[in-house]
């Protein structure tokens, strides 16, 4: 059998989904790290700072370096903290590299010399601003774009933030699992953190769902005065850049099916895996625990291939498609 | 710098008229030429001989039908780089490769500082940007730029590659900032409109719209006397009645 491939979306780029949900997490456990280690929430051991923030730093720097692959002329990635007057992509790079500074800080007082006190609140409390600040502009990115509906809508920063700080509270609790076990206070806000994730994601694709798609071929070609209109003749044999990157073909036939799936793992089994892990002994805990990371891992490369998978850009109205 | 100049001194663009226009491809094909050798160069192709040839083009020319009654026509329309007054596919940028001239309001790319994250395409709702996979960084229109100022090319030549080439004369260049220019005057007369304004880009380069389809659905009935030869009652004339008549049976 084979797949019609008939829908003309945003090319889903691996090395870019890989990058936004793993550096998102990264952000959220670091965020999760840097509060609970300040309040005492977790004791300043250093195997615990060195597991927490460890996995982060991982995360957020394997999601940097991936997103790296999808350039040009990656040897010039230095280029981009120029231009954050004006670009979010450049105020992403020069927050994502300042957040390293009281992150590292953060990480040498905790592993070195397990002491979470005095000007160590400064570098969490940095770490938590700078963190939330890298993953709202990783948003901004995509909603500063107009030539795509689905983005380019006061939500979708928030989105970002929020799937960061739930997925970051679910490795947070592995973390937990495996160390001093999981109190309801943490799970509880865990599981408060997934809940608005999940408000603000399903609040976003109400607004994708019920936009106003206005625009057409009449529309944009400005012939729309004079009647119907058809393109009879395309520009070029092959698909061209634009083509492939703003117009890549998809089977999106499936795509409401992936938002259930998506919505099950990325939301569902983790919060019940949060639920649990209070009340089960220490050796239970850590598989489930692992359980609610694998899961939210998995729900969310759905939820990000969705997002670029479902997104309809402007300038395929020339192209032939129906509307955008 | 990626922000925006706050005004140009000029706002040198194209008009392009898609009454005219035959989609003969004359413009794409002169501006490849060109700007695989100039500014922009190389202008690289990707499988060229094979199955699935594409490449880097600066300009595209679809063909639309519109309305398939009385009034249905074939438009060409060609597309390209609007130079857009307030174009986010430069404020986007974050190297600041992508800039907007103060001088003259011509958009362009600097290919030694452009890193190819292709986040310009994705901003420009009219696809004029392409990446150039070999280069490894992004192309666009350059209005000519290495030819609209250039002395040693004569003085008929400093224009676009794509207005040059224009056999239908649909292609119009000049500073859509003066309204006492040829090209303002043009847009005036004919009522040249923006694509998308929507999107606030708001593009230098103007379309003019097709105009009245003429033919004989849509144009008045003209009666037409019939052709009567004076009569001068000489022989040929008579035989050729006869043989009317007879043939007539």
């Amino acid at each position: 059998m084979t797949i019609v491939r008939d829908d003309k979306t945003m090319h889903p780029a691996y090395s870019v989904i890989f990058f936004t949900t793993a550096s998102g997490a990264g952000y959220g456990l670091l965020i999760w790290m840097a509060i609970a280690g300040t309040l005492g929430v977790v004791p300043p051991h250093w195997g615990i700072g060195f597991a927490g923030l460890g996995l982060a730093l991982a995360l957020i720097s394997g999601g940097l370096l991936s997103s790296m692959g999808h350039l040009g002329r990656p040897e010039r990635a230095w280029r981009a903290f120029s231009q954050w007057r004006s670009s979010w992509l450049s105020r992403e790079g020069v927050l994502a590299v300042a957040t390293y500074v009281p992150a590292g800080l953060l990480g040498i007082s905790w592993v070195f010399f397990e002491n979470l006190s005095g000007i160590v609140v400064v570098f969490a409390a940095a770490t938590v601003i700078l963190s939330l600040s890298t993953v709202w502009a990783t948003g901004m990115i995509y909603a500063s774009l107009p030539p795509i509906r689905s983005w380019n809508q006061p939500l979708t920063a928030p989105v970002y933030i929020g799937l960061a700080l739930a997925s970051g509270g679910v490795l947070f609790h592995v973390i937990l699992a495996a160390s001093t076990g999981v109190t309801w206070t943490t799970a509880g806000l865990a599981i408060a953190l997934v809940v608005v994730a999940f408000i603000l994601k399903q609040a976003w694709w109400h607004t994708v769902d019920n936009a106003r798609r206005d625009r057409t071929v009449e529309s944009a070609t400005g012939l729309g005065r004079f009647g119907k209109v058809t393109m009879v003749e395309a520009p070029h044999s092959r698909p061209n850049f634009v083509m492939r990157e703003m117009g890549y073909q998809v089977a999106r036939r499936h795509a409401q099916k992936l938002r259930q799936i998506a919505i099950y793992l990325t939301f569902l089994v983790p919060v019940v895996c949060l639920l649990l892990l209070p009340l089960l002994s220490t050796l239970v805990a850590l598989p489930v625990a692992l359980l609610g990371m694998m899961s939210a891992g998995t729900g969310l490369v759905i939820e990000r291939w969705l997002f670029f998978a479902e997104a309809d850009h402007a300038v395929t109205l020339f192209y032939g498609a129906d509307k955008a | 710098m990626t922000t925006l100049p706050q005004t140009t001194e000029r706002k040198l663009g194209l008009v392009i008229d898609l009454d005219t226009c035959v989609g003969c491809q004359a413009c794409a094909t002169s501006c490849k030429e060109w700007n695989t050798g100039g500014y922009s160069a190389p202008l690289s192709d990707q499988d060229p001989y094979g199955a699935d040839p594409h490449g880097a083009w600066l300009n595209r020319i679809h063909a639309y039908e519109v309305d398939d009654g009385q009034q249905g026509r074939t438009v060409h329309f060609p597309r390209s780089c609007l130079h857009c007054e307030t174009p986010a596919c430069v404020t986007v940028c974050p190297t600041g490769a992508s800039y907007k001239r103060a001088e003259d309001g011509i958009v362009l790319v600097n290919p030694d500082t452009c890193i190819g994250c292709k986040l310009c395409s994705w901003a420009c709702p009219y696809g004029a940007r392409e990446y150039d996979y070999a280069h490894g960084v992004m192309k666009k229109c350059t209005l000519c730029v290495d030819r609209i100022y250039n002395e040693h090319l004569a003085e008929e030549d400093r224009i676009p590659a794509c207005v040059r080439a224009c056999p239908t004369g649909a292609r119009h260049f000049g500073d859509l900032g003066d309204p006492t220019s040829d090209v303002s005057k043009l847009v005036a007369e004919r009522g040249g409109f923006d694509l998308m304004p929507e999107m606030n880009y708001k593009p230098v380069n103007k379309y003019l719209p097709p105009r009245p389809k003429r033919n004989a659905a849509t144009s008045p009935k003209k009666e037409i006397a019939p052709r009567t030869a004076p009569a001068d009652g000489s022989v040929t004339e008579r035989l050729f009645a006869w043989a009317d008549q007879m043939l007539s049976r």
